[in-house]
């Protein structure tokens, strides 16, 4: 199917309000992404039409709301290729999918003398639960550092792995954009005898995904940032671990049996999914990933690669030496998700100039700030793009940040 | 919509360019550090207090044009003041941020001086952190001058 980006953004309702009388510029994708009628569409005539409890009672709406539910499970395992469709396990965002690894498989394995390895580019929702979690027993967490160029150092990878009980690490960066060589790390860990943990918010969303391909035992990612609602991420893991795995919140749902002197664990996925779930925004994410399948993750994917370079050539035409862009120059190591420092102009009086153009993009610390230490400030600007945005986002973005230059010359 | 102009008056940038008070104290000065968990902002305030007077005080740290310029003429509104006075400023200037604390009405009888361009920033809700940011970080200073 051919990509057109003009057919795509009559799909976004956002994209055609005016504020203010003038257009939306979006450009914080990687923060969440806006949402396709397909999407609304579902979840509304899902309320409409099908709402009922799931896996609890046996009327008929009740049936037919389960098989949604569990349909859209199918539909995200089929997304990420994943074996079995019963190793996609919903949790409430994909913090929550990686807190429920580090206090499930993390508590069962890891002790004072383990290790574990992460990397200078991660979120802070894949360095706090592991840190908590240090803290309480003790083991290390060892970090691979970044090139100058904003890649993973692996230079000292397998002395980093030797020893590690798990290796968890981006697919990308949501700062820099770096688009990591995640089957190949997932190898180095396995030979270190190291689970690999990806947190793949930020690639799920962008490019096809093949979590047999990567040979990863653990991914996990959100569904707000791929065109679905919030309130929903996903775990997927290998059967053989999820299996062995203690289960991580209690209550309704994720039992086979209760008596007063304990209980007995669901199979999977219930095991993980205790108390009510996200079932209209379960049906949201099947709708989003039908619209992108639809689209076709490479059509995603060579789209953004070629707004990354436009983006890059635009600022570095324009503004030259004024620019400081963090990360790869090379839009095939990249996503299009490009962070950068403007002169003197700090980040938030940036955004607010852009804000003024309707120029919405992302100021501050990106929830990693290990890496904008190691970066060395405080903040950045991020411009991120999506399958939505168009050369004429750019040209916003490059015009209001001049305005944003004349206005602060400092 | 408000304008640049109402949120960027220029008196703020020239306190943004040319910030007052600039630097760091050494201890028996006392230290307190903020933080804008949202933009990553940073502000430390260095003080002494002197018979009840603050009799220096310091600014460090790093921010937008916003958070720099309220605590340049934060330092400049409070220097050789005596303490009861910074305090009463501190909480004037929240209310002006429309941060209702409870307690009493300010006295608003005297002039604010430069501090009067920051009024702006009310129009822009996600600034208004930016701007009070250097003053909560000035009240726990004077809480820790105090013990
Ligand atoms: C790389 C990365 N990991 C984890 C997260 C956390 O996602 P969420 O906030 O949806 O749980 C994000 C998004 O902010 C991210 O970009």
């Amino acid at each position: 199917m051919s990509f057109d980006v003009q057919k795509v953004r009559a799909d976004f309702p956002v994209l055609a309000e005016l504020i203010n009388g003038k257009p939306l510029v979006y450009l914080d994708s990687a923060n969440t992404s806006q949402k396709p009628n397909a999407v609304i569409d579902a979840m509304t005539h899902f309320m409409q039409h099908g709402y009922a409890p799931t896996n609890r009672s046996a009327y008929q709406l009740a049936a037919e709301a389960t098989d949604k539910f569990e349909g859209a499970r199918a539909k995200v395992a089929a997304f990420i290729n994943a074996p079995k469709v019963h190793e996609v396990i919903y949790t409430k965002n994909a913090t929550e999918a990686l807190n429920l690894i580090v206090r499930s498989w993390g508590v069962a394995n890891l002790s004072a003398g383990d290790a574990v390895v992460l990397t200078h580019m991660e979120h802070h929702a894949n360095i706090v639960p592991w840190q908590m979690l240090a803290a309480e027993r003790g083991f290390t967490i060892r970090w691979v550092p970044l090139t100058s160029d904003g890649l993973l150092d692996l230079s000292n990878l397998s002395t980093l792995l030797d020893g590690a009980k798990a290796f968890s690490f981006t697919a990308m960066s949501n700062v820099l954009g770096t688009i990591n060589p995640t089957a190949e790390l997932c190898a180095a860990a396995h030979k270190a005898g190291a689970i690999a943990i990806v947190d793949a918010c930020q690639a799920v969303p962008h490019m096809p995904t093949d979590v047999q391909a990567w040979d990863a035992d653990f991914v996990t990612f959100s569904s707000h940032k791929m065109v679905g609602p919030s309130g929903l991420g996903i775990l997927w893991g290998r059967e053989a671990l999820l299996d062995a795995m203690p289960p991580f919140l209690g209550g309704g749902n994720m039992i086979s049996d209760v008596k007063l002197e304990g209980f007995t664990c669901a199979e999977l996925p219930a095991k993980f999914e205790a108390g009510t779930q996200a079932v209209i925004e379960a049906i949201g994410l099947g709708a989003a990933v039908d619209y992108l399948t639809a689209i076709g993750m490479d059509n995603v994917r060579a789209h953004e690669y070629d707004m990354t370079v436009l983006a890059l050539d635009s600022l570095n035409d324009r503004f030259g030496s004024d620019i400081t862009i963090h990360g790869s120059t090379d839009a095939a190591l990249r996503g299009a998700t490009i962070s950068f420092a403007y002169r003197d102009v700090h980040p938030h009086d940036i955004s607010q100039v852009l804000d003024q153009n309707n120029v919405c993009v992302r100021a501050g610390h990106h929830c990693a700030k290990p890496l904008m230490r190691i970066l060395g400030s405080n903040a950045t600007v991020r411009a991120s793009f999506y399958l939505y945005n168009t050369p004429s986002d750019v040209t916003a973005l490059c015009d209001a940040l001049s305005e944003a230059g004349d206005f602060f010359t400092l | 919509m408000p304008g640049l102009e109402d949120l960027y008056r220029e008196i703020i940038l020239d306190h943004y360019k040319s910030p007052r008070n600039r630097g760091s104290l050494e201890p028996p000065a006392v230290r307190s550090e903020g933080h804008n968990p949202l933009c990553g902002d940073e502000i430390e305030v260095f003080l002494i207090v002197k018979d009840g007077i603050v009799d220096d005080i310091k600014i460090g740290g790093q921010g937008c044009s916003i958070s720099q310029s309220s605590a340049s003429m934060m330092s400049a509104a409070v220097k050789g003041k005596p303490v009861e006075q910074a305090r009463a400023l501190i909480h004037r200037f929240k209310h002006m941020m429309s941060i209702d604390e409870g307690g009493e009405e300010p006295d608003t009888s005297t002039p604010l001086g430069d501090l009067e361009a920051l009024q702006g920033v009310v129009k822009f809700p996600v600034r208004i952190k930016c701007a009070v940011l250097s003053w909560n970080t000035l009240a726990e200073a004077l809480d820790i001058a105090a013990e």
